[in-house]
């Protein structure tokens, strides 16, 4: 085990990736001597030269049609948008093309690409650069929905991504980018897609959570287990393909759900998993499911508003018991 | 109705003021950023001053404006409060949004400055649209677009240049071309004869000037402004600079080659004004004068920006939409 942080070892799964496959590249603004936002592409252009990390103009929607047409013609490639903000630029791309192509052309296209579009809160960056718009995409035929929540996870996922044959909107949290974490450097293998991780085991209560608000779940689970409350914490990892199975199961054991995410509530995707339960397992369930998502307001600047967009590990504590009184 | 020209000093001195002032409030803005008072990103418009104080000098309080990342200095040179602004950078109650925005999201609609922008280029087509509402309104107002050099290569800034020309809009485009983009050296990814060409190709005026010459980027936008009032349809301006700073507060710039940046020191705008106005028989004395009212004007506003109070809590939820705005404290 090596300690890494989440920008190291996205870095380190692109660049073996990027060994094993000559097919694979990447486009996008800056990535050649920043090498990316949080360093998430360092140094790579050096190693494998300006035809594989490639350097782009301010041009979002041509970073999306490019490496969906270099998709079509045979090559892997990872269309770097540095905010899921910026990412809008390109939606068109996205949705009437790379999500499409391989349907509406009666399955002779493949678009095995990657955008890549970071999604949260930072701190101070305010409503065009802190959005999680992930639910947009899980609405979208065709796209799969990554949203890797610790250093081990982002390598294997983006490995995972970069071996799906289709095209997967892959979103870091920009919040993320120096957490460390313990990475097993020796094993390279993709981490599946579709597989949910359990991050903490209990009986009382399930709570479905993913990228950075994984780490808070998980402290108020900790928590809430001082205080006699059994948490089970399911990191979804992908939200399309989402890990039905994993969340039935623990719903069957606990008889509770609640679902947090940092993007709106509104329409969020925990709407969709909370719904799915309710549907199908209502029977087995103690007490309604719970929501947790941010307020459907933009993301403001001021560090008090920017809070009260905010979900806190109290705030996820109090909605926990509110279960159980 | 042609402006008369008059290039007398004492008309340059004050445009030097408000470029002090620009040039204050972004020292004072990095200074609290590295101190922690201010957070997210703060894009400095140190050296671009020239560009900012002498297009908008030449503007009427209604005149219209929109801006990008780097907006300060358009702010400040449109009429906004410095102190207003200071205090958005600090999150405060009293600032341009209400703390709601930041130094990324500027805005003064009470001077037309219709807001700084996250989005490159996106300020391109917003005044396009502007300027459709001006000609439907039959008002004889302007809308000026500052862009960077690495805007230009976004679609929107086409599409708006097309559409502009093709309706005859009032809109002034000012390229602030800094050369850079990021730390992206911005001619290695830009195809052609430059961001003059690509107007000039879809039949808009265009012309190049340096944009660190306060007097030449006044005396070029006298003349058209007043020919856009009149009815020409869209010009550009690519005004030629240099980014001093970093791209933001917290980029040191080693990217850079430290003899560009040591040449670029001397071709800055602030020297060169200073120059000209001494030969006009400024005393260095008034020069120095103005330096420090700028800087204790700044420093005052930093002050009220750190005794202004946080906002409320319940401002986070106002002014999202009316129909359907979230209640206080809820998610809904
Ligand atoms: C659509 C979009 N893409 C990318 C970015 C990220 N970004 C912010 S500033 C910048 C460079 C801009 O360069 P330029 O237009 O020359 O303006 P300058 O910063 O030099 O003033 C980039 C790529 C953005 N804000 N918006
Ligand atoms: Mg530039």
């Amino acid at each position: 085990m090596t300690k890494m942080t989440y920008a190291e070892a996205a870095r380190l799964a692109l660049k073996e990736e990027m060994e094993r496959d000559s097919t694979v590249w990447a486009l996008g603004e800056d990535l050649g001597f920043e090498g990316g936002m949080g360093g998430q592409y360092k140094d790579l252009q050096a190693e494998f030269g300006i035809d594989r990390i490639v350097d782009t103009p301010i041009s979002e929607a041509t970073i999306m049609g490019a490496a969906i047409g270099a998709a079509l013609a045979g090559t892997r490639p990872i269309a770097e948008l540095r905010f899921s903000d910026f990412a809008m630029c390109a939606v068109d791309e996205l949705v009437n093309q790379a999500a499409k192509a391989r349907y509406m052309f009666g399955g002779q296209a493949r678009v095995p690409m990657i955008a890549r579009m970071p999604i949260g809160i930072r701190g101070g960056i305010a409503a065009q650069h802190s959005q999680s718009p992930e639910a947009w995409y899980t609405h979208v035929p065709g796209l799969v929905v990554v949203t890797p929540a610790t250093p081990a996870d982002n390598r294997g996922l983006l490995k995972a991504a970069i071996r799906c044959d289709d095209p997967v909107v892959y979103m870091e949290h920009k919040g993320l980018w120096g957490t460390e974490g313990e990475v097993e450097e020796n094993d390279s293998h993709p981490i599946p897609l579709g597989i949910a991780r359990k991050v903490v085991t209990g009986n009382d209560l399930t709570i479905v959570t993913w990228s950075a608000m994984v780490d808070i779940v998980e402290k108020a689970a900790l928590s809430l287990a001082d205080e006699g409350i059994s948490v089970e914490v399911i990191d979804l990892r992908t939200l399309w393909p989402w890990d039905r199975d994993s969340v039935f199961s623990s719903v069957k054991k606990t008889g509770r759900l609640m679902v947090v995410h940092e993007a709106v509530q509104v329409g969020g995707f925990g709407a969709e998993i909370t719904s799915e339960v309710s549907e199908h397992l209502f029977s087995m369930l103690k007490a309604p499911v719970k929501r947790m998502g941010g307020a459907r307001i933009p993301i403001p600047f001021s560090i008090p508003l920017e809070a009260a967009y905010m979900i806190s590990k109290e705030q996820i504590i109090n909605k926990s018991k509110s279960f159980f009184s | 109705m042609a402006q008369v020209q008059t290039n007398e000093p004492a008309r340059i001195f004050n445009m030097y003021k408000k470029m002090l002032l620009i040039r204050a409030f972004e020292e004072a803005a990095a200074e609290n950023f590295h101190a922690g008072n201010v957070r997210g990103s703060v894009h400095q418009y140190i050296g671009e001053e020239a560009i900012a104080v002498g297009i908008c000098e030449n503007l009427r309080n209604d005149d219209l404006l929109t801006s990008y990342h780097r907006g300060h200095g358009h702010s400040i040179a449109k009429g906004a409060d410095p102190r207003a602004m200071m205090l958005e950078l600090f999150g405060r109650v009293g600032g341009t949004s209400g703390g709601k925005g930041g130094s990324m999201h500027i805005a003064d609609f009470s001077v037309g400055m219709l807001g700084a922008n996250g989005v490159i280029a996106d300020g391109c087509t917003i005044s396009v649209g502007a300027a459709q509402a001006i000609k439907l309104l039959k008002q004889d107002k302007i809308i000026v677009n500052f862009i960077g050099d690495g805007g230009i290569n976004r679609g929107p800034f086409m599409e708006a240049l097309n559409w502009a020309k093709v309706y005859e809009l009032p809109v002034l485009f000012v390229c602030e071309n800094n050369q850079i983009a990021a730390t992206t050296t911005t001619k290695t990814v830009t195809a052609g004869d430059g961001i003059e060409a690509r107007a000039k190709s879809y039949g808009i005026p265009a012309i190049t000037i340096d944009g660190n010459d306060l007097l030449l980027v006044d005396r070029t936008a006298a003349r058209i402004v007043d020919e856009i009032r009149a009815g020409s349809g869209p010009q550009l301006i690519q005004a030629m600079t240099y980014r001093l700073k970093g791209h933001y507060a917290h980029d040191e710039a080693l990217y850079r080659n430290p003899s560009e940046v040591e040449s670029a020191l001397k071709n800055e705008p602030m020297p060169r004004t200073e120059t000209w106005l001494k030969d006009q028989g400024v005393s260095i004395e008034e020069i120095e004068k103005a330096k420090d009212e700028a800087k204790k004007l700044m420093a005052n506003y930093v002050s009220d920006a750190h005794e202004a109070p946080w906002p409320d809590i319940s401002d986070a939820f106002t002014d999202v939409q009316d129909v359907g705005s979230p209640a206080e404290g809820t998610n809904l």
